[in-house]
């Protein structure tokens, strides 16, 4: 694992940005797809706190992304497994998800892999805990019957599955939560945890989520900055841009 | 680039770099425009897996709804109350010439005239979209003549009429056909003016309440029984007085039905109301403030003599006089000055003064879910201006029609 530790919210941001910029240029374009996940069910597309309008105001309208090239999981199709299963069929026919981008929350999940999700578990319909409803309580002017209760959800086997795997841990409340996950041991009810088991994962974090941690963890791998900012570096200068491609660096490895 | 377009194959137009009037608010966000309406870019990307065919970079203009003018009595040497052989090429040149102003739906507007004048002139007019061509026509504007004498501006006594007789026949057999009429403006002192007002609201005309001496109480009763707007508040009505504010009075009046609200003209072209006054207005009542020029014929041209209707009227520089007299008589404002000296004036800001002459006057006609905003669905009709609120470009159905040469001319 790596772990990225910035000064605040907007540095890591960035940081995990020009890192995830660097991963699409490695990765070459063609037929580089996106996946998107973890869908609250029961919303219509158009409601402004659907997945496809967070998905279309904070990302995609800002991009030149083609739609065909988009899959959000549908939490209006009429047959809600079947709808899953698909979206496994679709990762595998694009040859398995390069990079997974996501967070956790303050119970330690991943998606809505809530706590005692099974660690081998693959994309479904999950029922959401009651600290998740009312976290989302927000987006409903805290009306807690509008929330959706039941959301389709990536499994924590499916994120297992991909090559490498980042995740972003912002804010004093998810300081505990990032704690189980790296300091504790594998535990299906903190379902991060599963990551430590996986070859390839960096958890991106402000200072704010570090408070639970270990003085002696935060120490070291504040040491090793200098080399992790090595990977956020440009790739080449956009003058330089048809040449060099081919020469780009390969990601470092722990 | 080409995509899957479900629901229609014509191009997608997506105008960038722009500050878009969205919401009441100046937005950073793209406009997209299909088929001559605006379109909703989610919807587009989610559910019809398309994009846009052509991106067109706006250098950072503001883009607005286009002006609508509901008081407008000619421009450019002719006149909507004069009964010509080619009435209609006025009427095209006129629309053809607002554009600039960006204007992109009017209402021509006639003066009092002679029932023959109306029998003539009106089949003439015909509601019609606008383009290339001209800004739209949304119908036309009588500014009497069932209106008060003593209050008559320039309006010419001798064609003056009451409701008397017949009342709404005595209406209909004046105008002759009330097709293409979107707003008359009449005095509500009038005997059986009520009986009238309510038959006008009942054939979806938008009653306005002008040139006459009601004092409050009459014009609340106009208001309960259909009537909606002011024509140019202050002038022509009786002065705001604190123990009868007249029809200025309804501003503030708790006497208007739930969940209607009353509109009011004002000419900002500095002339016609004192500044203080424009502002003791708006704060009042702001969502109801509706910018019209109030043009006659001598707009667009040079100082001299011109018509109005069966006056003749003096302009010089921006003052437009009955020959001989004090009386102001329409002006020679462009809507684009009046967004202009409204905003310096009030002070207020750039979302407010570019409303007063694209949302309220739809909201006044009853047509804001396709005119005066840039909501999904609605009629692609915009402009581009720069930040002086300055017209660059005006669209109408999503073409462009009009485009400020770099010459400035």
């Amino acid at each position: 694992m790596k772990l990225i530790i910035l000064e605040n919210y907007s540095q890591a941001s960035e940081w995990a940005a020009k890192y995830i910029r660097n991963r699409i240029v490695q990765f070459g374009p063609g037929p580089g797809r996106f996946f998107t996940l973890g869908l609250p069910t029961g919303l219509p597309r158009d409601h402004p706190e659907s997945y496809h309008s967070f998905m279309w105001n904070n990302f995609f309208k800002h991009i030149d992304i083609s739609p065909e090239n988009v899959h959000i999981l549908d939490g209006n199709a009429p047959d809600l497994q079947a709808e899953c299963d698909a979206f496994e069929e679709k990762i595998k026919a694009a040859g398995g998800i390069e990079l997974f981008v996501g967070g956790i929350g303050p119970d330690g999940h991943i998606a809505f892999n809530e706590p005692g999700s099974s660690l081998v578990s693959r994309t479904r319909v999950k029922t959401l805990a009651m600290d998740t409803i009312l976290a989302n309580a927000r987006f409903f002017d805290g009306d807690l019957s509008k929330v959706p209760t039941m959301a389709l959800t990536v499994g924590v086997g499916t994120v297992m599955d991909a090559r490498e795997v980042m995740i972003l841990i912002m804010g004093a409340h998810k300081a505990f939560a990032l704690y189980k996950a790296i300091e504790d041991g594998v535990n299906h009810m903190w379902t991060v945890s599963a990551f430590q088991q996986h070859p390839n994962t960096v958890f991106v974090c402000d200072e704010d989520a570090t408070l639970e941690l270990k003085v002696k963890t935060v120490k070291y791998f504040k040491g090793l900055m200098m080399v992790h900012n090595k990977l956020v570096e440009p790739l080449y200068s956009m003058k330089e841009m048809g040449a060099e491609r081919s020469q780009s660096k390969k990601p470092y490895s722990d | 680039m080409p995509s899957n377009k479900s629901v229609s194959d014509a191009p997608i137009v997506q105008f960038t770099n722009c500050r878009i009037l969205r919401e009441h608010r100046l937005q950073r966000e793209d406009l997209w425009v299909r088929e001559g309406k605006i379109l909703n870019p989610e919807k587009l990307f989610f559910d019809e897996k398309g994009s846009a065919d052509v991106q067109l970079d706006c250098k950072d203009s503001i883009i607005a709804p286009g002006f609508i003018d509901v008081q407008i009595n000619g421009g450019f040497g002719v006149d909507f109350s004069l009964a010509t052989d080619d009435f209609k090429s006025g009427i095209d040149l006129v629309s053809q010439k607002i554009l600039s102003h960006g204007v992109t739906s009017f209402c021509p507007t006639l003066v009092t005239s002679p029932p023959s004048v109306y029998h003539q002139v009106l089949p003439q007019i015909s509601v019609r979209n606008g383009g290339a061509h001209g800004a739209g026509v949304l119908g036309a504007h009588l500014e009497g003549p069932f209106i008060s004498k003593e209050k008559k501006g320039a309006h010419p006594e001798h064609c003056l009429r009451t409701f008397e007789a017949g009342a709404f026949q005595d209406l209909l057999a004046t105008y002759g056909s009330l097709d293409c009429v979107q707003i008359v403006t009449l005095a509500p002192e009038m005997r059986r003016s009520s009986e009238v007002i309510r038959e006008l609201a009942k054939r979806g005309i938008c009653v306005s309440l002008g040139h006459s001496v009601a004092n409050l109480s009459q014009a609340e009763e106009a208001v309960q029984h259909g009537a909606t707007f002011i024509t140019h508040l202050f002038n022509a009505m009786l002065p705001f007085h604190h123990r009868d504010p007249g029809i200025v009075g309804l501003l503030t009046s708790d006497k208007i039905p739930a969940g209607r609200r009353v509109f009011y003209g004002m000419i900002s072209d500095g002339i016609h109301t004192n500044p203080a006054a424009l502002r003791i207005a708006h704060r009042a009542h702001p969502k109801g403030l509706v910018l019209v020029t109030d043009a006659i014929a001598g707009m667009g041209l040079a100082p001299g003599r011109h018509t109005l209707g069966q006056q003749v009227v003096e302009i010089d520089g921006l003052n437009t006089y009955i020959a001989g007299t004090k009386t102001l008589s329409g002006s020679v404002a462009t809507m684009d000055t009046c967004v202009r000296h409204f905003q310096e004036a009030t002070g207020c800001s750039v979302e407010t003064a570019l409303e007063a002459a694209s949302l309220h006057p739809a909201q006044l006609l009853g047509i804001e879910h396709k005119k005066g905003t840039l909501d999904y669905d609605s009629d692609a009709d915009f402009l581009m201006l720069n930040d002086s609120l300055y017209v660059q470009a005006t669209y109408i159905a999503g073409e462009e029609v009009w485009r400020q040469d770099v010459l400035g001319m």
